[in-house]
């Protein structure tokens, strides 16, 4: 609380980015986990909530004569401007800000105050809900050819590797430990994904410590022990995930790649995927385009193609197709890496396992595979989304563009995914919100040291306990086309990769389809099923009234009763809607206010059915509640979770349209 | 005229290979006056592969030592080859097509031979008389026109001043007008030196003029050509496929007609004004911007019947010429006369309009994607001629088909009806920003990839939706069995 300067300012305005003539009046609350803006607005009262670790950059801009502006922009891309009326305002709030955004230790970050009322037990089944020993026997492990090594026990070979590995029976503690000397950063190959089928393997590990000419025996020995662990095929592909030009780089810094002579019968192939640095800046550069006022299509268009941005994701997709194909369709073992072999190989190895394995594309399984690739194999969270304050340039969006991939493929096989894009963005959220301990830290290890599973919640748990939130209801596990390997073109085309509004521009509800196809989908079903139910307990009824004989009035009474559930007034079907700013430069209508009486109402299709644990999406659902409830949802009190950057945006209805 | 003179080889041995996704077909290949013919050996499948010769674009045609082959792109957009044996037999069924797809006698096309079973002839022509859409409750009113003649001498019109004086006096008292100009101010003074122009401010009092230039005629036929080209190279890289995307402009028109459209619908809904639109002829942007104006306001036209009289009422009698702008369509290489996809443009915005508002349209995708093949080939009358002058003169109507009789049949019905359909009373608002505007892939797209995952999707979705029908429909059965007790 000592970051906090100023706890409350008045007389706020919130610009609206769509049409920066509209301003909600409001107060601003800093809070030691939120900001939090109300409207003044009485009838609306109108709530944005924003979780300190989603902020990623503030932004103090000149003052006008309405004030001091001042930018917010958060990782889950929400964008707030705030004008602040007093300068000396603004420059505290930016202060404070600027603190509370990146705290300093770990125990400042959220999910260490999160309490959302679960006792002990229920908060230990939590995190017992994903159990990677599991996932490994469901895969057929251990076999004739793969075992469980307690080489790593105790992080004593690789401390940013989990202390539960398998790696091929023939290759020794002594084999093991021999090249994890040379790989960068003793990460040496340990299997991600085993393809029960053909007993091909995904293995992934670092870059070799090869420079000009070095070599290393029980490195060779080890990529011979993955080969003969598949009986099927005598070769195995080495895939490098890095552009060659970085690679060959590496080498003069004593790292490098296999050379093929050294290794026997393995096929070494690059596979260009910029590094973090590139991805960054590719990022920023896409969010610049989604940011321009009313873009004409070719502004859009050539900004998004500047930015490299869906070229970078077709490129990780494509890496993840080769490696699915080597193993489902040649047969043949793959071991990735690139530089570190915590960024680029997570991505592509869980990717190949996605396509792979339509177990990765339900929704417990899909936990699975992050927990498996990115979480236990070291991916570097803190680093590469600044949980903590740290090196700017170590930041990076390597999961978002992971689960942007998701996205593609969903976009691509309606019906492929237990999931819906909602899940997506919410892990995205999670990965960024710290609210539960998930996703702290850079290693298991750390992890463990900062005892996360004693202190913390499991996102895990509280995804799967609004799991009905996150289904596809096009889901069809048993269709052809879903079982076993998804099947893909083989030229895979540019045009299949589109843009993806709902994350980038998800905050910008206007910019979204005004109807949820999923949503109704899932009203739909679950709507037949309550009918079904009625219809059982009607049949029931029959029989018991053929029984009993009971006289022909009390039954005729009772058959209207169905009737209050069946079909879906219109009245809940429409959205909100109202009409843009359709005139552009041109002076058109004269300004007359629009009548209040003809406004379109604003009702959301699925009100009762979003509950939202989430309440980011909630941005539809007009919960109303007062700055009164602020205290009782300090952290500290916390009865139910306040969450990452609600914003409880009753859509307005005024038809700012035409302007002079 | 006899067809069989232009038909030069009946008969040959070939093999058809319909892209990427479909299985080959062989057989005997066999054009007949409005069609070729595929018909598979005994021992494959039964089924007799047929092409609507009117359907045919472009053909090629290669020859390589004693066989040949033909590329046929249609209009549909599919492209279609046919490996043929014998030099000569290609030569002369490629001559035959050519000759046989591009005649221009309307009375010697097939809708005048076509007699389907179980449809009559004269059924589904007759529509309500022609009417502006119009807002009974508020009184104002949507007008097309083409432009006023105005000429280099600024000459005037009493009668044409007093009829939008009286469209004013007959709506709300003190209202207002617009006019939406679909040209540029410049393009529409321009006019005046071939005797058009726009309406002087000071003749029109109460009415006030809006320039939103469309893009049409030639310019919107090579933003569609090129657009299809740009869909077709598969190879490319995907920087290149974005900047291709944008040079194109297909996707900046598609903006541009729906933006104008919501602009004259915010007038009428959220002004209350009255709006007159109009460009040059009155018979290309200025029907995109009045439809599309009548389904963002009107509940009525998103039905199935709804949209197809708004098709009949705006389009067909409005006199859009569309055996003129359909000639051909995005393949071929004559340079271009008359040739505008003005009503892909106008069908790509109610896409878009369906991808914001997926509920609120009562016809799907495949509604749209079979109007656009129908218009431009087809065995029903209904796109036939250029106006219903012509339509008359040639007895289109008592002659041949129409296409809404032939789409309302039963069988179709899953395929076109849009299953999650509940009807919103509301106006639709779409949002015309770029981050909301997508590639339309179910038609650009519609022969390059796999058919199968959005099949898949599409069954499950009428599955879920007739799933909760039958529940809901087996109730009567269990009140009514109470009943009878």
């Amino acid at each position: 609380m000592e970051h906090i300067r100023t706890p409350k300012v008045e007389n706020v305005r919130l610009v609206d980015r769509i049409s920066s003539k509209k301003a909600a009046l409001g107060t601003l609350y800093l809070t030691a986990t939120h900001v939090i803006f109300v409207e003044n607005a009485p009838d609306t009262r109108k709530e944005t909530w924003i979780l300190h670790s989603q902020i990623s950059t503030i932004e103090k801009q000149a003052t006008t004569a309405t004030g001091c502006p001042l930018l917010i922009r958060c990782k889950n891309f929400q964008l707030l401007q705030l004008i602040i009326p007093q300068e000396r305002d603004c420059h505290d709030v930016y202060l404070s800000l600027v603190r509370l955004a990146r705290p300093v230790k770990y125990e400042e970050l959220y999910c260490f105050s999160f309490n959302p009322k679960l006792d002990k037990e229920e908060r230990e089944q939590g995190w017992m809900l994903i159990d990677l020993g599991e996932e490994y026997k469901r895969m057929g492990l251990p076999n004739n050819y793969w075992q469980l090594s307690d080489v790593n026990r105790d992080y004593r070979v690789c401390d940013s590797y989990p202390a539960d590995l398998y790696v091929p029976r023939s290759a020794t503690a002594h084999i093991i430990v021999g090249s994890s000397k040379f790989r960068s950063r003793r990460r040496f190959p340990a299997l991600s994904y085993y393809y029960r089928e053909n007993h091909a393997s995904i293995c992934r590990s670092s870059q070799p410590l090869s420079g000009f000419s070095a070599r290393c025996l029980e490195d060779e020995q080890m990529l011979q022990a993955i080969r003969k662990a598949n009986p099927g095929s005598d070769f195995i592909y080495v895939v490098d995930t890095r552009p060659k030009l970085n690679a060959m780089a590496n080498r003069a810094a004593g790292k490098g790649y296999e050379n093929e002579d050294n290794y026997s019968n393995i096929k070494f192939q690059f596979i260009g995927i910029e590094n973090i640095h590139v991805m960054r800046n590719s990022l920023q550069k896409m969010l610049e385009v989604c940011e321009l006022k009313s873009p004409s299509m070719s502004d859009f268009l050539w900004g998004l193609e500047n930015s490299g941005w869906l070229r970078h994701i077709k490129a990780i997709l494509d890496a993840g197709i080769f490696i699915a194909k080597a193993v489902s369709e040649e047969g043949a073992s793959v071991l990735v890496h690139c530089s570190d072999g915590w960024d680029r190989t997570a991505q592509v190895c869980s990717v190949a396992s996605l396509l792979l394995d339509p177990h990765y594309r339900t929704l417990k399984g899909f936990m699975v595979l992050i927990e498996k690739d990115w979480i236990s194999f070291g991916h570097k969270f803190n680093h590469r989304y600044g949980n903590l304050d740290g090196d700017p340039k170590e930041i990076s969006p390597v999961i978002d563009q992971f689960i942007e991939c998701v996205w593609q493929l969903m976009e691509q096989f309606p019906c492929a995914f237990e999931f819906n894009e909602r899940f997506l963005i919410h892990i995205q959220n999670h990965i960024y919100s710290c609210q539960f301990g998930n996703f702290l830290c850079n290693s298991q290890k750390e992890r463990q040291e900062l005892k996360i599973q004693e202190r913390t919640h499991s996102s895990w748990a509280h995804l799967w306990k609004n799991r009905a939130e996150y289904l596809n209801p096009l889901f069809r596990a048993d269709h052809s086309q879903t079982r076993g390997a998804l099947r893909l073109p083989t030229a895979p085309c540019s045009f299949t990769h589109k843009f993806w509004s709902g994350m980038y521009n998800r905050f910008e509800k206007g910019l979204q389809p005004r109807q949820s196809v999923t949503d109704y989908l899932m009203a739909v079903k679950e709507e037949s099923q309550q009918l079904e139910e009625e219809l059982a307990a009607l049949g029931e009824r029959l029989e018991k009234i053929q029984k009993v004989q009971l006289n022909r009035t009390e039954v005729r009474n009772k058959q209207s009763e169905p009737s209050k559930h069946s079909g879906f007034s219109t009245s809940d079907n429409s959205t909100a809607n109202t009409p843009q700013d359709y005139s552009g430069n041109v002076k058109s209508f004269p300004s007359r206010s629009p009548s209040q009486g003809d406004e379109d109402s604003a009702l959301i299709l699925t009100q009762d059915n979003l509950k939202s644990s989430d309440p980011d999406l909630s941005a539809n659902s007009d919960q109303e509640s007062g700055v009164e409830d602020l205290s009782c949802r300090s952290p500290s009190g916390g009865e139910h979770a306040p969450s990452e950057d609600s914003s409880k945006d009753r859509d307005s209805d005024e038809a700012v349209f035409l302007t002079a | 005229m006899e067809f069989s003179e232009l038909i030069r080889t009946g008969q040959a041995q070939a093999e058809l290979l319909r892209g990427p996704e479909a299985p080959p077909l062989r057989g005997t290949l066999c054009v007949t006056g409005h069609h070729l013919l595929l018909s598979p050996g005994p021992q494959a499948t039964p089924d007799l592969w047929l092409l609507l010769l009117r359907s045919v674009d472009s053909i090629e045609k290669r020859v390589a030592g004693d066989c040949g082959t033909i590329t046929l792109r249609c209009k549909d957009l599919r492209v279609l080859q046919l490996d043929i044996e014998g030099v000569e037999a290609t030569l002369n069924i490629a001559r035959s097509i050519e000759a046989l797809s591009s005649l221009e006698s309307v009375i010697t096309s097939f809708p005048f031979f076509y007699r389907p079973k179980g449809l009559r002839l004269g059924d589904a022509w007759h529509f309500h008389p022609p009417e502006r859409y119009y807002k009974r409750v508020a009184r104002e009113v949507l007008l097309r026109s083409s432009q006023p003649l105005i000429g280099p001498q600024k000459r005037r019109c009493a009668e044409d001043e007093a009829l939008l004086r009286a469209v004013l006096a007959g709506s709300r008292p003190g209202a207002r007008g617009f006019i939406v100009d679909t040209r540029s101010a410049q393009t529409a003074k321009q006019a005046r030196m071939t005797g058009g122009g726009t309406e002087a401010k000071a003749a029109y009092p109460g009415w006030k003029r809006l320039h939103r230039p469309l893009e049409r005629g030639r310019p919107l036929q090579e933003s569609f050509v090129h657009l299809v080209e740009a869909c077709g190279d598969l190879e490319q890289s995907m920087d290149h496929w974005l900047s291709r995307l944008a040079g194109c402009r297909w996707l900046a028109h598609v903006k541009e007609a729906l933006s104008t459209a919501c602009l004259a619908a915010q007038g009428m809904e959220r002004e209350g004004a009255c709006i007159l639109v109009h460009g040059a002829e009155g018979t290309d942007s200025t029907l995109v911007v009045t439809s599309l104006a009548q389904l963002i306001l009107d509940p009525s036209s998103r039905t199935m019947a709804g949209f197809q009289e708004l098709v009949e009422r705006e389009w067909i009698q409005a006199g859009h010429p569309f055996q003129l702008r359909c000639a051909h369509s995005a393949f071929s290489h004559a340079r271009p006369k008359h040739e505008a996809p003005t009503f892909l443009l106008f069908l790509d915005c109610v896409w878009q309009l369906g991808r914001q508002f997926p509920l609120s349209l009562e016809f799907g995708e495949g509604m749209l994607l079979a109007l656009f093949d129908h218009a431009y080939a087809s065995p029903f009358g209904t796109f036939l001629c250029n106006s219903e002058q012509e339509r008359c003169l040639c007895e289109v109507r008592t002659r041949t088909h129409s296409l809404w009789s032939g789409l309302n049949q039963l069988k179709e019905q899953r395929k076109l009806r849009n299953p999650l359909y509940v009807p919103n009373p509301l106006a639709l608002w779409p949002s015309v920003e770029p981050q909301s505007l997508r590639l339309w892939q179910g038609l650009f797209l519609r022969w390059t990839r796999p058919p199968e995952p959005s099949e898949a999707a599409w069954e499950k979705v009428w599955q879920i939706v007739t799933d909760q029908e039958k529940t809901e429909g087996s109730q009567p059965t269990v009140s009514a069995s109470e009943l009878q007790l």
